[in-house]
């Protein structure tokens, strides 16, 4: 592959712009979403079907001052909503969009995307104790304990894959799950058994829920639980600070949606198995966005303790089922059949 | 242990249930009102501030300077002042002034009114960032009205 | 999850919720002394809000105090109206028409689902539902229009006079209240319980949280649905029969657990009721005068009486003591929230906060109510 000064810089560009249009717009859909969802019409005032109304906000946010409060670490109070927003735009450059269209592939993508993500979720543990705050250090502590707790069942659910497909590289496992939907790993009907097809719809069940927590979104918002710790980490955040946490959360959602419908949706790959390409799988993320939307604006939140409970009493034990089942049927050929 | 399964297989049933009533919703139309574009009509019976009521023929004010709004308002929020003209057995109303940052619209001037000089205006726009605007001068009202 | 706490833990902080914080409803302040995510000790604060409804009773006459009742508690305005309205009458021996009572009866009763639908929406917005509140707006929006167009308010109803009524309902108002009723009932098996209360979320946050026991009620006073709600079948509606009650068919709600979940099933029952009372009253709605003859000045002879009614958050009563002049000699008025808020700081020990400010959501807290 001959490399060119010209592709790192388009790669740049395109990420950027797709992270800043996703960031912008996400908030969009999500207000006018709530809005009919409530039988309201959301933004509708600033441009045609209050269309700028992200460019309103990101101008307002822009020109207030960035408010310190007084006794708080500085460079850490700083650096948070930077680091909520880096490693969400540096994932993407493990996602492959297409088969063409990837900035680096990485043997171990997996592995690092993960790996990103807990980063980002320094980010909210620092902004909570940077701010000084003591709805913000609860805040901090709760999304501690509630991401250490959902990243084994997401991550025990991504073994499980990784088993099936043989590898760790995104791109490949996509590849594995070419042609229609009957291929792809969430009913894997002409995989080698059918109890493996049976399975797998558990084993997507169980990673979009942990998505959903990882990303700290209603139900699980635990962190911003704006009725119990007003706004939790943010609540000493204005202008900008708050803006980058907004998006950086927005681009978490992007990210986990991107990483289910690669590891569970086939990728790339039309759902009749002739056709392929980037719109497919901007397709089945923005699907996956609006059932993260559409979750938000139904449920209540679930309380702390609750919310654990569900990981280690329900999700871990059924992923490690799972995953050990997975590990028989591969073992066993033709198992059930 | 039979506990633990029904929790969680009704309460994946309970999830979709609400799942479906939110997305039923989201196709139905809108239900509120795009208040600048779209006024809502005041019912006959709204209380707004106070305003004089004119007579049919003359549009002078029916009010005979008793005092009687004066003395059942409870926020003691309007002030009333009239004199005698010559050669005239009634009052003439000169100043009727409501002070209507004290108000609460309880209407008990309303009632207290046995000749049918003051009425509930309907007007409801009335936000203003300075407080002399809320010193009703109801006679200059009545003129302007009329 | 409520654990006790052994010993009294070494390092605490105390949290200071409110007088702005968005659970509170208001200017209410809890100072709460934690232990990491737990409750020690919690305490609330009043007064922010005092504006001395009792003494502006002394100070003026008895109809000038009328436009404050609906002030104390502006989501159930006109059970406030009323159990003043009551007492001036007891304490003046004026009789009140028939239709009027039966006006009062179906206004206070579209009043109490009116507030009983924001608490479900406000409950669920603590919760972190943001949905079901609109939903719930949508419906009141329904009574709001339907009072606004016999009161002319739209929240702090000022409607009763002494010996009757302000204005007569007219037939459009009937009309829409019938079909208000069929529009709720039709809307309260879906949008309201399966959406809500058969939620997994929902009953895993409010079963076994936050109980309150007959005897901390007893303590505190507490009334109505947070009494219901531990079993005690108390309603001043049926207990010390006013109005035109005792002639309706209506049940008292009553769940024996004390959790918040069956203070939230009371509350949901008792739209149900209240739904009831409304049709059979406007079945059996008399035709006649609305209005008593009563003096332009009132003056009760000297004396001293009491009367309660059940609002929507428990039971009000007035105390009216009167010295034969135009003024009350005092009005002493006993507000539901108050008690019902007292008993917040014993319970909620122990409790994580979450699941603290969850039942305070339970008590249905209006913060004027509390102050007076």
């Amino acid at each position: 592959m001959d490399t060119s000064i010209w592709e790192p810089i388009i790669y740049l560009v395109g990420i950027m712009a797709f992270a800043g249009l996703n960031a912008a717009y996400l908030g969009w859909c999500e207000r006018k979403g709530a809005g009919h969802i409530q039988r309201r019409i959301g933004p509708k005032e600033v441009g045609w079907f209050g269309l700028l109304q992200p460019l309103a906000d990101g101008i307002k946010l822009m020109s207030k001052q960035l408010l310190v409060p007084q006794g708080v670490d500085g460079i850490l109070f700083r650096a948070a909503p930077i680091l909520a927003m880096v490693p969400a735009i540096t994932s993407m450059v493990a996602i492959p969009f297409s088969e063409t269209i990837q900035a680096r592939s990485i043997d171990l993508s997996v592995l690092l995307i993960f790996a990103l993500a807990s980063i980002g979720m320094m980010a909210v543990l620092i902004g909570g104790w940077a701010s000084g705050n003591k709805y913000a250090i609860i805040s901090a502590t709760r999304s501690v304990s509630q991401n250490i707790a959902y990243e084994i069942p997401m991550l025990v659910t991504v073994i499980t894959i990784v088993m099936l497909s043989g590898s760790m590289n995104l791109e490949e496992i996509a590849m594995k799950q070419e042609g229609g939907f009957w291929n792809w790993n969430i009913f894997p009907v002409a995989g080698e058994s059918i109890a493996q097809a049976i399975i797998m719809p558990i084993s997507f069940i169980i990673f979009f829920i942990c998505s959903v927590a990882e990303t700290n979104r209603a139900p699980f918002d635990m962190a911003e639980a704006e009725s119990e710790l007003i706004a939790g980490f943010m609540t000493e955040y204005g202008s900008m600070g708050f803006g980058l946490f907004m998006m950086g959360e927005y681009l978490n959602i992007v990210v986990g949606a991107c990483l289910t419908t690669i590891l569970f949706l086939g990728g790339w790959y039309g759902p009749f198995g002739f056709t392929s390409s980037v719109f497919w799988f901007l397709l089945k993320i923005y699907i996956l966005i609006a059932t993260f939307i559409w979750i938000r604006w139904t449920f209540p939140r679930t309380q702390i303790y609750k919310l654990l409970n569900l990981s280690w009493k329900i999700l871990i034990p059924f992923s490690l089922a799972i995953l050990l089942l997975t590990a028989v049927f591969l073992k066993v050929e033709g198992f059930l059949i | 242990m039979s506990d633990y399964w029904s929790d969680v297989i009704n309460g994946t049933r309970s999830l979709v249930i609400g799942m479906n009533i939110t997305v039923r919703e989201l196709f139905k139309p809108v239900i509120t009102e795009q208040y600048p574009h779209f006024v809502p009509v005041m019912t006959p019976r709204f209380r707004g501030h106070i305003e004089l009521i004119g007579n049919e023929e003359t549009g002078l004010p029916n009010c005979v300077v008793c005092g009687m709004c004066q003395r059942a308002c409870p926020s003691s929020c309007i002030t009333v002042a009239g004199e005698k003209p010559e050669g005239s057995k009634k009052k003439v109303l000169t100043k009727y002034i409501l002070d209507f940052t004290k108000c609460s619209l309880c209407g008990s001037c309303v009632e207290s009114c046995n000749f049918n000089a003051i009425k509930f205006s309907h007007d409801y726009n009335l936000a203003s960032t300075r407080k002399e605007d809320y010193i009703f001068d109801l006679v200059k009202r009545l003129e302007e009205q009329s | 999850m409520t654990v006790p706490i052994q010993c009294t833990p070494d390092e605490t902080f105390v949290l200071n919720l409110g007088p702005q914080h968005p659970a509170t409803h208001g200017v209410l302040r809890v100072k709460l002394t934690m232990d990491g995510e737990y409750v020690v000790k919690a305490e609330p604060v009043l007064g922010y809000i005092h504006r001395m409804h009792e003494k502006m009773a002394e100070s003026g006459t008895f109809a000038q105090f009328m436009p404050n009742t609906p002030r104390m508690d502006y989501l159930s305005a006109l059970s406030y109206n009323q159990g003043y309205v009551m007492a001036v009458e007891r304490a003046a021996g004026i009789e009140v028409p028939e239709r009027a009572e039966y006006i009062r009866t179906i206004t206070v009763e579209l009043n109490r689902i009116s507030s009983h639908l924001l608490w479900f929406g406000a409950f669920v917005l603590d919760l972190g539902g943001f949905t079901p509140l609109l939903y719930a707006f949508d419906d009141r929006e329904k009574i709001l229009d339907l009072l606004e167009r016999i009161t002319g308010s739209r929240l702090t109803y000022c409607y009763y006079r002494f010996g009757g009524v302000y204005n007569d309902i007219d037939d459009e108002f009937i009309a829409g209240t019938r079909e208000f009723i069929k529009r709720l009932r039709s809307r309260l098996p879906s949008m309201y319980h399966d959406l809500v209360t058969g939620n997994i979320i929902l009953i895993k946050r409010l079963r076994d949280i936050g109980f309150v026991t007959q005897e901390t009620c007893r303590k505190y006073g507490a009334t109505g649905p947070v009494l219901r709600g531990s079993g005690v079948q108390y309603d001043v509606r049926k207990n010390e029969p006013y109005s035109v009650y005792p002639e309706l068919d209506f049940d008292i709600p009553c769940y024996p657990e004390g959790d918040s979940m069956a203070r939230y099933m009371v509350r949901m029952d008792e739209i149900t009721q209240s739904l009831r009372i409304i049709e059979q009253a406007l079945d059996k709605l008399p035709e006649g005068p609305v209005n008593a003859k009563v003096p332009k000045v009132l003056k009760p002879g000297a004396g001293d009486c009491y009367c309660a009614v059940e609002a929507a958050r428990g039971t009000f009563g007035c105390r009216l003591v009167c010295d034969g002049g135009k003024n009350p000699y005092r009005l002493k008025l006993r507000s539901p929230t108050f008690s019902n808020l007292s008993l917040f700081g014993e319970v909620a020990e122990g409790m994580i906060l979450a699941d603290a400010l969850a039942f305070m959501g339970s008590l249905d807290l209006v913060i004027p109510c509390i102050d007076r």
